[in-house]
């Protein structure tokens, strides 16, 4: 890591935030940085059951479900964006990388895989092994056979500042995925680290070696924390 | 003086995007570094700013549409024509030629890219009744119609093939050519004519579902968009539906019949040996439509009629079970085939359902995966129903829909009791199967799931 430019990082680890003040906190620290202000910013937290609707993806069977989706406790949050349904909710590791790239980072899909190598580290440090799985973005293990997804990734580049990130399964209600598959079928296989190993997961930990795994890959050095978590390293 | 904005590399290995949203209309100014459309491309949404200052005068790349890198999406018309005119409704820019005053964005056409749940070669019997744009009808100049009534893609495949767009029919919104047509056209020998082809004649040709037929809309009355309406193009994987959809209804005389099954036996082995079928799988789950498959699996073998196609006047029996599964999806549906489903095990089903709704999911079915079906399971039940009446996925000749189960009051051996209970409807073709068949074939998959035989796990 010698002679490298080592920016700085902020890393935000707000806990349990609604998903509307999540998008809200982005918004801003994306402004900011389109601003080319303060400093680049990792946010951790958990989100309450929440979907979130592209918007291709209340054209047909998702507006009926509404209703019923709000009966057993989900959230459903329209996003306006393109793309599908995606599920976050209580014991998934989310991880908003608030990055202003720089000119030789400026490659989305470099970025993905950046991601990836992030989460891959992350849960080598838990012995669990991951991996890939082209074409699809996000990353998997394999369990009896079967491809698992252990956590998935979406992104979005406002004048190449990142906003969104990973969803990784700590301690994750996996049985909450089925909602948004119909026919009770589940749209993938997933895991989550708890059901993996048999015994639920420190998020906290988890969160820890992320921001660790973070510095490294990123090329970003942690210079600031906020609401009261500490970054154990 | 015009600046062409282009679809912009998002990457080394990224080749196109798709328009996602446009965040300016024409006439509207826009500033240097503002935002102006947003792009998605493989987990990627991108808002891409303005690479100048002035008036956006031509959106050429509509809404849901995917181009290469660096064709040219829209113009803007820098220097002082973008006179402040904020908050005006103006539709015509006041840049720019005459010819780009049309208010193209208005009509966008099906996006070319979208994902197609199987390979269509029948888009020539498309019929060509686009209702005529209201704008730019009769006395559009030949350089307006191929600049407002086709994207760039089409430009392209048109260029390189030597075709004169204008004369090709549009059948997309007010008339725009579309890939599609374009295609078609080409195919078609460059001969294509305006009438569509008539359905009856198709459908001989594609009693093997190969492709669909045309909707035929044409003699009821049409819809047009006026003000306060919005357009929206269909996707692809929507006009094979619409296509589906008709053609089946034309083709088969439907009857509908119900069953009310107890699923008590079924919910209790379900819920015994679901923790270990789940470790069997490697997280493919015992969902009752497991369960159903199996039955149907079982029941079809006796009743070969319900397993059937038809091809004019023969009768095609399969002896295998090509189980078609419907899957929802974001603003559609697709029907991926489990394959000699008569060959697996429950764990095999699983496993199968598992991974084909995936891959329906994630857009990565292969053409071979969504055809071939010989008979269809439905589920209207996960979302609430307690009953439906499909539409039968041709060429199969019946389809089962499930309906949601429930704890039903019952009276069971004069004792009332409160049981898991579900409603199960048999679509069928009555050219090919009459009322006894099917209430035999269903009386049977009730008879299966009551009475369900644990060895099969």
């Amino acid at each position: 890591m010698a002679a490298t430019r080592q920016a700085g990082l902020d890393v935000r680890r707000p806990g349990r935030v609604a998903y509307a003040d999540g998008l809200r906190l982005q918004d801003d620290l994306v402004a900011m940085r389109q601003r080319d202000e303060g400093r680049d910013t990792l946010v951790l937290l958990e989100h309450p059951k929440v979907l979130t609707l592209g918007r291709n993806a209340h054209a047909e069977n998702v507006l009926l479900n509404e209703q019923q989706l709000r009966e057993r406790g989900f959230e459903v949050h329209e996003v306006g964006r393109g793309g599908d349904v995606t599920y976050h909710g209580p014991g998934q590791l989310i991880g908003y990388p608030i990055l202003k790239l720089h000119d030789d980072e400026k490659d989305a899909h470099a970025y993905l895989r950046r991601l990836e190598d992030v989460l891959i580290a992350t849960l080598a440090d838990f012995e669990i092994e991951a991996f890939r799985h082209p074409p699809h973005t996000g990353v998997w293990i394999e369990h009896a056979g079967a491809k698992l997804k252990i956590a998935a990734i979406g992104v979005r580049l406002s004048k190449w500042v990142t906003s969104h990130g990973f969803a990784l399964n700590v301690n994750a209600e996996l049985s909450d995925f089925d909602v948004i598959v119909p026919c009770g079928i589940r749209e993938y296989g997933v895991a989550s680290m708890d059901k993996v190993l048999g015994t639920e997961v420190d998020m906290d930990a988890v969160a820890d070696r992320v921001v660790v795994h973070f510095e490294e890959i990123f090329d970003r050095q942690v210079a600031g924390e906020s609401n009261g978590k500490a970054v154990a390293s | 003086m015009a600046t062409e904005v282009t679809m912009p590399q998002m990457g080394e290995s990224i080749a196109e995007g798709t328009i996602t949203k446009w965040l300016k209309k024409p006439g509207d100014p826009v500033e240097r570094d503002e935002p102006l459309f947003e792009i998605s491309t493989d987990k990627v949404d991108a808002e891409i700013p303005s690479p100048a200052s002035g008036t956006l005068t031509e959106i050429v790349v509509n809404e849901g549409e995917t181009v290469e890198v660096k064709t040219v999406v829209a113009k803007i018309a820098e220097g002082d024509e973008a006179s402040g005119g904020g908050g005006s409704e103006t539709p015509a820019p006041e840049a720019e030629s005459a010819a780009e005053d049309k208010p193209a964005e208005s009509a966008p056409e099906p996006a070319a890219e979208a994902p197609a749940p199987e390979p269509s070669k029948s888009e020539s019997s498309k019929p060509a009744s686009a209702p005529a744009a209201s704008g730019n009808g009769g006395t559009a100049t030949r350089e307006e119609r191929v600049q407002t009534k086709s994207s760039p893609l089409v430009r392209k495949i048109a260029s390189e093939h030597g075709v004169d767009i204008t004369q090709i029919e549009g059948s997309g919104v007010h008339g725009r050519v579309t890939k599609d047509d374009i295609m078609a056209h080409i195919e078609g020998g460059g001969t294509q004519t305006q009438t569509a082809p008539a359905p009856q004649k198709q459908q001989q040709e594609q009693a093997q579902q190969t492709s669909a037929p045309a909707p035929t809309a044409a003699s009821g009355p049409t819809a047009t968009a006026g003000e306060r309406d919005r357009v929206e193009p269909m996707t692809r994987m929507r006009q094979v539906i619409a296509e589906r959809m008709v053609h089946s209804v034309q083709t088969s005389p439907h009857v509908h019949t119900y069953y009310e099954i107890d699923m008590k036996r079924v919910a209790d082995i379900r819920k015994k040996t679901k923790d270990a079928f789940l470790q069997r799988t490697g997280g493919a789950k015992l969902t009752y439509t497991v369960f159903m498959m199996k039955a149907v699996i079982d029941n079809l073998a006796k009743h070969p009629a319900i397993n059937a196609s038809i091809s004019g006047t023969d009768i095609i029996y399969h002896d295998y079970v090509n189980l078609g599964m419907a899957v929802a999806l974001d603003g559609g549906l697709m029907v991926p085939v489990i394959n000699d489903a008569q060959d697996l095990s429950m764990v095999g089903l699983a496993k199968q359902i598992t991974d084909k709704a995936t891959r329906a999911r994630d857009k990565k079915l292969g053409p071979d995966e969504l055809q071939g079906s010989t008979f269809t399971i439905t589920n209207p039940g996960s979302f609430g129903s307690l009953m439906g009446d499909p539409v039968i996925n041709q060429p199969n000749v019946a389809i089962l829909g499930m309906g949601k189960i429930e704890d039903r009051v019952v009276a069971i051996d004069g004792a009332i009791a409160i049981r898991p209970r579900m409603y199960v409807t048999l679509g069928y073709d009555h050219r090919l199967i009459d009322g006894a068949t099917a209430e035999k074939f269903l009386s049977g998959i009730k008879e299966t799931l009551e009475n369900f035989d644990e060895t099969a796990l």
